[in-house]
């Protein structure tokens, strides 16, 4: 079966809101309405929006560390939010694994936000409907695009490429390989909602570095110390 | 959680008219067991059964404004009974038509006096149309207060509501202002059923006292099992967040949060354990003693508006995970 999905890289994330507003611009301009903004130029502009990021401190000042943090539905493949939707507005696409909303169908009584552990899922305050990361679910399908163009607005348009996606059911495929190989992990994993969305966490590339290793022994650069060979063998002649 | 008024209207009014339908079926069972006088057809059964109706039709109405737009209620509502497999509110959108329907029917039935027997079980108990619908109605409020409970009680991220005292609460709620109602009902219309329904009102009051008082309790020191730790994936001890991403809020901070202070939360919390639990027990006490017509119903009014202010904190008191990403503007 397949299981799409994002794997956001928090080690390459700069945080810049590309994918806020790509996902934005593709979504309200999309088959399925606008995504209503509040009051947009006033000092408390509100609307909705599939995708955010927010920014965490880790650490004290001064050892802290800032990591970005996208987040938008993570198409759980235990989706919480599904079986409690009384109208079956919500569910879950058996080809592909994308949780989606029937806005036809939704009538806004919320008690699918109330079953979602990660605060991702959005009422518009004009169409009074359920909405929520479709992962483009419209351009993904659309097979007359190429197929590089088959991925998520904010996939396409990430620009330090920290949005991976893919199926995350094949073992070979770039966003699996990404998990396993780089520590890929879900959110909240306490609530057994099994999210197909993973997150590669901050990691640092460190390399060992011993003293004799700076300072070799019989380091032939020292021109002006006479050579060690002159005086017996080192350990770097017989280790090497 | 933030409160919705639609919700506290539509829990508190169908409760107390699920609890006075059962007050009124509990009643002709005792009068069918000869343990008290036969009522009044009429101006009890029927009209007690009306003003149950008003109470159901109040809550409904009340749902209908908890609808993203009223016009849903005629558009799509009816999607709303498809998914009763396995959504809760799917379940209560059912048992709330079919309940307020049982209800029409059995005051309907004691209006036209249809009180014939229509068969006797063991040469004892005469079964006639009433005693039918009001069994079947009694169930079917027991099946939609469950369903309401159920709503809250089963959403296992809301650890405060993610227990059978939700349900126990619920339940116990609905029969004590239910039975306040129809011994307020009784003092109103001359009925002497005021000290029988007092006293029932009395013990559920005093049961609901226990289950809530008990779940305040659990609340207080209930362990969340999600952290920021969990939330974002970064194994330190010191995490914060500095932006949410955005400045003029969102559905997310508007639904979840209810922005009142720590003391608010606690007066409210103090006010409906007076309303609720102390109120009218003295008043139905008291109204006992003396034999008043009106106390009852100040009863009933100081517990129907402590229950409102119970509903609120029921919702302010539950801490939902995803705020856990709702913490900082910017
Ligand atoms: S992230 Fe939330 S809305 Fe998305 S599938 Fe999981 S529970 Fe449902
Ligand atoms: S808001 Fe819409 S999608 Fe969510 S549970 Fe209600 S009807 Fe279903």
């Amino acid at each position: 079966m397949t299981q799409l999905a994002l794997v956001i890289d928090l080690n390459v994330c700069v945080g810049c809101h590309a994918c806020v507003t790509s996902c934005k611009e593709w979504n309200t301009s999309g088959w399925a309405g606008t995504m209503v903004d509040h009051r947009p130029y006033d000092a408390d502009p509100t609307g909705t929006f599939f995708n955010r990021v927010q920014m965490f401190e880790v650490g004290e000042y001064p050892n802290t560390e800032t990591v970005h943090f996208p987040k938008s539905c993570l198409h759980c493949e235990e989706p919480p939010c599904v079986p409690v939707c009384p109208t079956g507005a919500s569910y879950k696409r058996a080809d592909n694994g994308v949780v989606l909303v029937d806005y036809d169908k939704c009538i806004g009584c919320k008690y699918c936000s109330w079953a979602c552990p990660y605060g991702v899922r959005e009422l518009d305050e004009m169409q009074k409907v359920m909405k929520k990361c479709t992962l483009c679910i419209d351009r993904i399908t659309d097979e007359s695009r190429p197929e590089n163009e088959r991925k998520p607005a904010c996939v396409l348009a990430c620009p330090t490429n920290a949005r991976l996606f893919g199926d995350v059911h094949d073992s070979d495929s770039a966003v699996s390989v990404a998990i396993r190989e780089n520590g890929g992990y879900q959110l909240m994993p306490e609530w057994g909602t099994q999210p197909a969305n993973h997150y590669l966490p901050r990691r640092k590339t460190r390399i060992q570095i011993f003293e004799d290793e700076l300072e070799r022994a019989d380091n032939p650069l020292k021109k002006e110390a006479p050579l060690p060979a002159a005086e017996g063998e080192t350990l770097d002649d017989v280790a090497y | 959680m933030n409160p919705a008024f639609s919700v506290i209207f539509l829990t508190t009014l169908i409760g107390a008219g699920q609890g006075l339908f059962m007050a009124l079926v509990t009643g002709q069972v005792y009068s069918l067991a000869n343990l008290l006088e036969p009522q009044d057809n009429v101006s009890f059964y029927a009209m007690g059964s009306a003003l149950a109706l008003v109470l159901l039709g109040g809550g409904l109405i009340a749902a209908v404004f908890h609808l993203g737009k009223p016009s849903y209620f005629f558009t799509r509502a009816w999607r709303g009974i498809t998914q009763w497999r396995t959504s809760w509110l799917s379940r209560e959108l059912i048992a709330l038509p079919a309940f307020m329907l049982s209800v029409f029917l059995y005051g309907v039935a004691h209006y036209f006096d249809m009180t014939r027997p229509l068969f006797v079980i063991k040469d004892l108990v005469p079964v006639d149309a009433t005693l039918l619908l009001g069994v079947t109605g009694a169930v079917l409020s027991v099946v939609l207060f469950v369903c309401t409970a159920m709503i809250y009680a089963s959403v296992r991220f809301l650890q405060e509501w993610y227990s059978p005292l939700t349900v126990a609460n619920f339940i116990l709620f609905g029969l004590a202002s239910g039975f306040t109602l129809a011994a307020a009902f009784s003092a109103w219309s001359g009925i002497a059923l005021v000290g029988f329904f007092g006293t029932w009102a009395v013990i559920f009051t005093v049961l609901a006292a226990l289950t809530r008082g008990f779940s305040i309790y659990r609340n207080g020191r209930i362990k969340h099992k999600s952290t920021l730790q969990t939330a974002i994936g970064v194994r330190h001890t010191k995490i914060k967040q500095r932006s949410m991403g955005f400045m003029g809020g969102s559905f997310n901070t508007r639904e979840f949060f209810h922005g009142a202070g720590r003391g608010t939360v606690v007066s409210v919390r103090l006010f409906f354990v007076i309303m609720v639990f102390v109120v009218p027990v003295v008043l139905l006490a008291a109204s006992n003693a003396m034999q008043s017509a009106h106390l009852p119903i100040v009863a009933f009014v100081a517990q129907y508006l402590g229950l409102m202010a119970e509903r609120w904190y029921f919702f302010a008191e539950a801490r939902h995970p995803q705020n856990l990403y709702y913490q900082t503007v910017g």
